[in-house]
């Protein structure tokens, strides 16, 4: 990746951070009970989870790959946990229960995509159905709900004064991510593995390590996920974040990355998150109803991926994110 | 070459979904009973047609996520008409589901074509907006039975010769895709877009223009779909179908259709639809929870995708070694 294309990306970041700051005045203005310190703490509960998964997935979809599976993930975590839950384990098993379950069920993934050389995308549709399936045989129209009380910390508890556990967990991901992504060899490396995946097996990048490590992380952190929303909801049913899938994704490649893979940042994917959580959260506040929110996220998603060829055509030349 | 090994696959799944019949006959020889054949078909119609619009798509080396929702969206339009306008008919209910469809997939066509727009954004994002204008086109109010005309609710049970028109309508998709597929320049220009873009080119197909009709006629069945939908569960409202495209695409999946491009058969995709309808139906027999069907299609898939996987990878290795 050259300098110029990093610039533009940039740019897209900007792009994002200036959206964010309309977004907070027009709600500030339209809402009085918008500007709180409380309210803006629960705004973020919109995204927090998402964004857990969605910082590994970025990393996925920079590689080039990509993971439908991740929500079916935390419904296959969540599950473990809440009969783990029932059987009498206590907090620190549950969550590394949970925490377990997303490990394996990513490794699975990352085993079917590198040892048995399937296609990332059929092969997390198939495990999607396999780990929601299992979810749903396990479970079928039970409820699980007998979590110990302290196991609610991690998702309704606050770590200083507003700044909620479940917020401070994103921050310390997004500085590990950005920092491994951004600063180190390994993160160049996967910038390597996307653009040109031949080229950088030749180079003698084990670039099926990289890509069953990254799938073990999201499942990993599809884990984590599970064990926020869950503690959150404080119950298990089978259903639970379903359809996050593609939310998560809309949210990867609002924040700029690109499907083609090599590129994308972990800015970008955060301040995505927070564009959408705000939009989703103040159009509630202003009584919109949230699916009139999915066609605005719909046009969105087409437009940061159109915006740059109309501009080329238009101009002659690359503009944005195209190089 | 690869017209007998997909023949190969196609028979093999062919066995697996009879020896899955026979097995449950065997034990429940009820199973086998005409009117629970029929009940099969009918269950499985829809999803049979959406599929092979779906493979379509795949077979040009994209995918239609927005499927479920443009049905949604025509259904929910039609449901609306039916409401208002009760007296219609059947005839201008058919023909506005099929067009509102048709827009509705050359939308994702043309943005894919015009603009080379990676397919899963695109149709990722018209998937939300579709549902969302489901939304703004009913005010989030549900459309009932009571609310629907006597023929649009009849019109698909109305039977003929021991199988309701729904059915029919499947036997006839299926019956013109295979004809198509096998004999029409267009049909085997999809399979050439999808199999070789470059040669494609090379023989004066725009393998961006496959893609756009791909596109437009899996909108279209989408579409007839969405009327299908509605009355077969005479309820109309924001979320019918949620999910939905990723079942049909498991059954593509399932059926062989490779998501690489280029492979897929008819026969295939809809011995892979009756495999799920046949365990759908079958499991309640066994004594099964229902609940297990999801993860018997998610288990299928994995197994099948590794199995086709091993086989290409083989076919891979021979070709490399020859080149070198």
């Amino acid at each position: 990746m050259s300098m110029p294309s990093f610039k533009a990306l940039w740019r897209w970041e900007s792009m994002l951070s200036l959206v964010l700051i309309i977004e907070f005045v027009s709600f500030a203005s339209l809402s009085p009970y918008f500007l709180d310190v409380w309210t803006l703490s629960d705004a973020t509960f919109n995204f927090t989870e998402r964004a857990v998964i969605a910082l590994p997935l970025a990393l996925l979809i920079i590689a080039g790959e990509i993971d439908i599976s991740v929500a079916a993930i935390i419904a296959l975590s969540s599950v473990a946990m809440g009969l783990a839950a029932a059987a009498g384990i206590q907090t620190p098993g549950l969550v590394a229960i949970g925490l377990g379950t997303g490990l394996a069920a990513g490794m699975v993934n990352g085993a079917l995509v590198t040892l048995g050389r399937v296609p990332s995308i059929v092969a997390t549709i198939g495990t999607m159905t396999l780990f929601r399936g299992v979810a749903y045989a396990v479970l079928g129209d039970r409820v699980l709900k007998e979590y110990p009380p302290s196991f609610s910390v991690f998702g309704q508890g606050y770590a200083v004064g507003a700044l909620s556990i479940e917020l401070s967990v994103l921050i310390v991901l997004a500085v590990m991510f950005g920092l491994f992504l951004h600063v180190t060899r390994w993160g160049r490396t996967i910038y390597a593995v996307g653009a040109n995946p031949i080229a950088a097996k030749w180079s003698g990048v084990p670039v099926d390590r990289y890509r069953f490590a990254l799938f073990a992380v999201t499942g990993l952190c599809s884990g984590l996920a599970a064990v926020l929303l869950t503690s959150r909801l404080g119950s298990t049913r089978p259903s639970i974040a379903q359809g996050w899938e593609l939310e998560i994704i809309s949210m990867v490649i609002l924040g700029g990355v690109s499907v083609w893979g090599g590129k994308g940042t972990i800015p970008g994917v955060l301040l995505a998150a927070a564009v959408l959580g705000l939009v989703n959260f103040g159009l509630g506040l202003l009584n919109v109803p949230g699916i009139v929110m999915s066609i605005i996220v719909g046009a969105l998603l087409i437009s940061v991926v159109a915006l740059p060829v109309l501009a080329e055509r238009w101009w002659g030349r690359p503009v944005g994110r195209h190089s | 070459m690869m017209q007998t090994s997909a023949a190969r696959r196609d028979l093999a799944l062919a066995a697996i979904v009879v020896l899955l019949f026979v097995s449950v006959t065997a034990a429940f020889p009820k199973f086998a009973r005409p009117g629970n054949l029929a009940e099969i078909l009918d269950d499985s119609a829809i999803l049979i047609l959406l599929a092979l619009g779906q493979m379509l798509v795949i077979l040009t080396r994209v995918i239609d996520l927005s499927i479920a929702a443009n049905l949604a969206l025509s259904g929910m339009l039609v449901a609306l008409l039916n409401k208002n306008y009760p007296g219609l008919g059947i005839g201008p209910v058919l023909l506005i589901a099929v067009v509102s469809g048709t827009l509705l997939g050359a939308i994702n066509g043309l943005l894919v074509w015009r603009l080379k727009l990676p397919p899963i954004v695109v149709t990722l994002g018209t998937m939300s907006v579709y549902r969302g204008l489901i939304y703004l086109l009913s005010g989030g109010t549900w459309v009932n039975d009571n609310q629907m005309s006597p023929q649009f609710l009849g019109f698909i049970r109305y039977e003929l010769l021991g199988l309701t028109l729904l059915s029919w309508l499947a036997i006839i998709g299926v019956a013109v895709f295979a004809v198509s597929m096998r004999y029409t320049v267009l049909g085997r220009n999809l399979y050439t877009a999808g199999g070789n873009p470059s040669a494609a080119t090379y023989t004066g197909i725009d393998p961006g223009r496959m893609q756009c009709i791909a596109y437009t006629i899996c909108g279209a069945i989408a579409g007839l779909c969405g009327y299908l939908w509605v009355a077969r569960f005479a309820v109309a409202y924001t979320d019918i179908a949620l999910g939905f495209e990723l079942q049909v695409i498991a059954a593509c999946l399932i059926g062989g259709v490779a998501i690489a491009g280029g492979i897929g058969t008819v026969a295939g995709v809809v011995l892979g639809c009756l495999f799920i309808g046949i365990i759908r139906n079958a499991l309640p027999l066994i004594g099964i929870s229902p609940f297990w069907q999801m993860g018997i299609n998610g288990l299928v898939i994995v197994v099948a995708a590794v199995l086709s996987a091993r086989r290409r990878e083989q076919k891979r290795a021979i070709l490399e070694t020859q080149a070198a």
